[in-house]
C-alpha cells in the first residue's frame, strides 16, 4: 500500500537540496547569470564540508562537541562553494567568457574534485580509518527539532529533520521576500532585465553580479552538505548525489524564479525523485528504473507548457546568460 | 550611445573590445594558456601525489602513449570525444545549446544493442549492421529533433530539455538492462552475441578500433565540408548570428533549426552505434560518461575548426589517460582526470578574454590615440 505519512517526510528531505539549489541558481539567474555550474558547486560544497568535518573528527579523537562539529564543516563548505563561485564571476564576468561554457567545466571539475577528495581523501591524508563515515559530525546536523517525537504526525512532519532543512525553507522565504519587496531586490532585478539601462541609473553592474553569483553559489553548496551531512548520515559514496543539481536548475523555470513557490515545488520533486521506491511493483525491479524518469518528464512538461503559455511575468529575465559589455551599448 | 563623460579620475584598466586578431597571435595566447593550465595541473598533481613536476608528465605520456595497445585506446578514445564534438559543432554554430548530447549517444548505443540482441540470430550480419546503424542514427536524431521541435514552434528553453532528455535515456537504458541482464542478477548486459559475434562490426586487419576512427575521421572532413561550403552550412550560419536577419532573407528558421538538430543527434547516434557494434559490445548507463557535455567544450573551444576540434580532443584524451594511470600508481580515485580536464579547460576558457579584448593600463598612449580614433569614427557617422 502507499504509505502517505512515511513519504512525505521522505519526499521534503529529498527536497532540501533542490530547494538550496534552486534558490541559489534563482539569485544568480535574476542578476543575469545563467550558472550551469550548479551541480559542480554542490558537489564541492558537499565535499568540502565532509573534508572538514573528517579533519575535525581526525584531530577530535573520541570528544566532538556541539559547535565546532557544525561551524567547521559549514565553513568548510561555504568557503569551498564561494570559491567557485569566484572562479564562475571572474570568467563571466570579468572575462565576459561564455556562461553556458564556464558552467559546463565547472560542472565536471566539481564533480570531479567531490568523487576524487572523496575516494581519496583517507589514502592523502594517511589515515587509517576503513571508509569515511562522521557519523559523530553528522549525528549533529541531523538532529531533530524538541518534541517531534512526542508530537505524533505533527511532529513526524513538521519537527523532525535537521536544522539545515529549516535554514533552507527561511533562505527561501528572505530571498523572495528580498526580490520582490527590498531596493536591492529590484536593483538586483534590473541588473538581469537590461544591465545597459541598470548602469545609466548608477547600479554597480558588476558588484551586482559577482555578489548574486556569490552569493547563489554558496547557497547551492549548502545543499550538498545538507545531502551527504544530514540525509545521507556522514557518508560519501562516489556520484551518490547524482543529478540533483541539474534538477535544481530545471526547478528554477519550473517555480518561474520565484524562491517562495520552489518551497513546495522542492517537496514536490523530491517527492517524484522518491516515488520509485513507493509504489508497490511487486519484483519486477525493472519498472522502478522507468519510474525515475518522472522528475525529467515533468520537468519536461512544465518547460513546454511555460513555452506555449508565454506569458510575460513567467519569462526568464531578459540578459538571462548574456555578458555585460558597456561599451557595446 | 553617447560617449561616456570624462570622470575627474581616469580608471586604472580599461578594457576594449579587438576587432580582429592574427591568427598566429591568437594560437600563441591559446597554447601559452596551456602551457599556464599544465603547470598548474602539474603542481596539483605534485601535491597530491609527491611525484616531482617533471616525472607527472613522463608519467602523463607513459599513460597515454606508453605501448602500442595504450596508443589503440588513446586513438578510440579521441574518436568518441571528437565524434561527438563534430556532432555538436551544426547545432552549436545555429547557438543553439545541445546539451543532449549524453542521452543522444545513449540511446543510439541502445538501438544498436536492441538490434544485436533481438535480430542477432535472425539476419546476417551485414544487413544486421545496416539495420542497427540506420535504427541508431534515426533514434538519435528523434531524440534531439523533439526539444528541436519545440525550439521551433514555441521557443521552449533548449538547454534544459535536452539535458533533461538525457536523463530520460538514461533511465530507459537502465530498465532495459534490467531486462537484458546476462547472467541474472549481474546488473550487466554482459558482451552481446560473444559466441556468434552477430552484429559486430568487423575489424580492419588486426586492429579492432581502426574502422571507428576512420569512420570518425571521414565524419569530421564532411561536416567540415558542410559547414563552410554548403547551402546548409550557410543557413545555419546566418540563423546563429541572427534569426530575424534569417528570416528576412526568406531562411525557414524553424526548418533549419529541426533540421540541423537532426543532423546533430544522428551523429551521436552513429557515436553510440560505433561505441557499442565496434568497440565495447555491451551497454552501460555511462557510456557517454560525461563527454556528451565535454564535446559541447571541444566544439566551443576549437570554433569549428576541424582541425583544432582533433587536437584539443586529443589533449583532453591524452590528459585523461594520463592522469588514469597516475591515479592507478598512486592508488587515487579515478576522477582525478576530470580535475585536471577543468583546470585545462579554465584556463583555455580564460584565453579567449585575451584574445577578443585588448588590456589598456592606465596612461597608455595607445588606449588615448584608440579613443582618439573610435570618437573620429562616431564623428563620421
Amino acid at each position: 500500500m502507499f504509505d502517505l505519512f512515511s513519504f512525505i517526510p521522505r519526499a521534503i528531505m529529498q527536497g532540501i537540496p533542490l530547494l538550496f539549489g534552486c534558490t541559489g541558481e534563482t539569485i544568480s539567474e535574476k542578476a543575469g547569470s545563467l550558472n550551469l555550474g550548479i551541480p559542480g558547486v554542490m558537489y564541492v560544497g558537499g565535499i568540502c564540508g565532509v573534508i572538514g568535518a573528517f579533519l575535525y573528527e581526525q584531530s577530535a579523537g573520541g570528544n566532538v562537541h556541539a559547535a565546532p562539529a557544525i561551524l567547521i564543516p559549514l565553513l568548510a563548505c561555504l568557503i569551498g562553494s564561494l570559491l567557485m563561485g569566484l572562479l564562475f564571476s571572474v570568467l563571466t564576468i570579468t572575462l565576459r567568457v561564455n556562461q553556458n561554457v564556464v558552467g559546463l567545466a565547472m560542472t565536471t571539475f566539481g564533480v570531479g574534485v567531490g568523487n576524487f577528495f572523496g575516494g581519496s581523501l583517507i589514502k592523502l591524508t594517511g589515515s587509517d580509518v576503513p571508509s569515511i563515515a562522521l557519523s559523530a559530525t553528522s549525528a549533529y546536523f541531523s538532529k531533530t527539532l524538541p518534541f517531534s517525537h512526542s508530537t505524533g504526525l505533527f511532529g513526524k512532519h513538521f519537527l523532525s529533520y535537521g536544522f539545515l532543512a529549516y535554514v533552507a525553507v527561511i533562505i527561501a522565504i528572505i530571498t523572495a521576500y528580498i526580490l520582490k519587496r527590498t531596493r536591492t531586490g529590484l536593483q538586483l532585478r534590473a541588473v538581469g532585465e537590461n544591465p545597459a539601462t541598470a548602469d545609466a541609473a548608477g547600479i554597480n553592474i558588476t558588484k551586482y553580479k559577482y555578489l548574486a553569483t556569490c552569493i547563489g553559489c554558496m547557497i547551492a553548496g549548502l545543499g550538498g552538505l545538507y545531502y551527504v551531512m544530514d540525509y545521507a548520515s556522514g557518508v560519501w559514496s562516489n556520484d551518490a548525489f547524482g543529478d540533483r543539481g541539474w534538477l535544481a536548475i530545471a526547478l528554477v523555470i519550473f517555480t518561474l524564479w520565484r524562491p517562495n513557490i520552489a518551497i513546495f515545488a522542492s517537496f514536490l520533486f523530491g517527492g517524484l525523485y522518491i516515488l520509485y521506491l513507493f509504489i508497490p511493483t511487486g519484483t519486477d525491479l525493472a519498472v522502478k528504473e522507468l519510474y525515475k524518469m518522472l522528475p525529467y518528464l515533468v520537468t519536461i512538461i512544465v518547460l513546454i507548457l511555460t513555452g506555449m503559455r508565454n506569458k510575460r511575468e513567467n519569462q526568464p529575465p531578459e540578459s538571462l546568460g548574456l555578458p555585460y559589455f558597456r561599451e557595446d551599448r | 550611445m553617447s560617449k561616456a563623460s570624462k570622470s575627474s579620475k581616469e580608471p586604472l584598466i580599461h578594457i576594449t573590445k579587438r576587432k580582429t586578431m592574427a591568427w598566429q597571435k591568437a594560437w600563441l595566447i591559446r597554447i601559452a594558456s596551456i602551457v599556464a593550465a599544465l603547470i598548474v595541473c602539474a603542481i596539483v598533481t605534485t601535491s597530491a601525489t609527491g611525484l616531482d613536476p617533471f616525472s607527472v608528465f613522463s608519467k602523463i605520456l607513459e599513460g597515454a602513449f606508453g605501448s602500442e595497445r595504450k596508443i589503440w585506446i588513446l586513438g578510440k578514445e579521441t574518436a568518441v570525444l571528437l565524434c561527438i564534438s563534430v556532432a555538436m559543432a551544426p547545432a552549436f554554430r545555429m547557438k543553439f545549446w545541445n546539451l543532449g548530447g549524453e542521452g543522444q549517444v545513449l540511446i543510439g548505443a541502445w538501438m544498436t544493442a536492441a538490434c544485436m540482441i533481438y535480430l542477432g540470430d535472425k539476419v546476417p550480419t551485414p544487413i544486421l549492421i545496416l539495420i542497427s546503424l540506420i535504427g541508431a542514427t534515426a533514434i538519435g536524431a528523434v531524440w534531439a529533433g523533439i526539444p528541436a521541435f519545440f525550439k521551433a514552434r514555441w521557443n521552449t528553453n533548449e538547454t534544459l530539455f535536452t539535458l533533461m532528455m538525457n536523463y530520460v535515456a538514461i533511465q530507459l537504458v537502465a530498465y532495459y538492462i534490467i531486462i537484458w541482464e546476462s547472467p541474472k542478477g549481474s546488473g550487466k548486459v554482459g558482451i552481446i552475441n560473444q559466441a556468434t559475434n552477430a552484429g559486430w562490426l568487423p575489424s580492419i586487419g588486426s586492429y579492432q578500433y581502426l574502422l571507428n576512427i576512420l569512420v570518425v575521421a571521414a565524419v569530421t572532413v564532411l561536416m567540415y565540408i558542410y559547414l563552410q561550403y554548403s547551402k546548409h552550412g550557410y543557413e545555419i550560419a546566418v540563423v546563429g548570428e541572427s534569426q530575424s536577419t534569417a528570416r528576412y532573407v526568406g531562411i525557414k528558421v524553424d526548418r533549419v533549426i529541426i533540421r540541423t538538430l537532426l543532423l546533430s543527434g544522428g551523429i551521436c547516434g552513429l557515436c553510440g552505434f560505433l561505441m557499442v557494434a565496434g568497440t565495447d559490445h555491451t551497454i552501460t548507463t555511462t557510456l557517454a560518461g560525461g563527454r556528451g557535455f565535454l564535446g559541447v567544450l571541444v566544439a566551443w573551444l576549437a570554433q569549428f575548426n576541424p582541425l583544432a576540434m582533433v587536437l584539443v580532443s586529443l589533449l583532453l584524451c591524452v590528459l585523461s589517460r594520463g592522469a588514469g594511470e597516475i591515479s592507478t600508481a598512486f592508488g587515487l580515485n579515478q576522477s582525478f582526470g576530470d580535475i585536471l580536464t577543468g583546470i585545462i579547460l579554465f584556463f583555455i576558457i580564460g584565453s579567449e578574454f585575451f584574445i577578443n579584448y585588448r588590456i589598456n593600463f592606465r596612461g597608455s598612449t595607445k588606449a588615448v590615440k584608440d579613443a582618439k580614433n573610435a570618437g573620429k569614427e562616431g564623428g563620421l557617422h
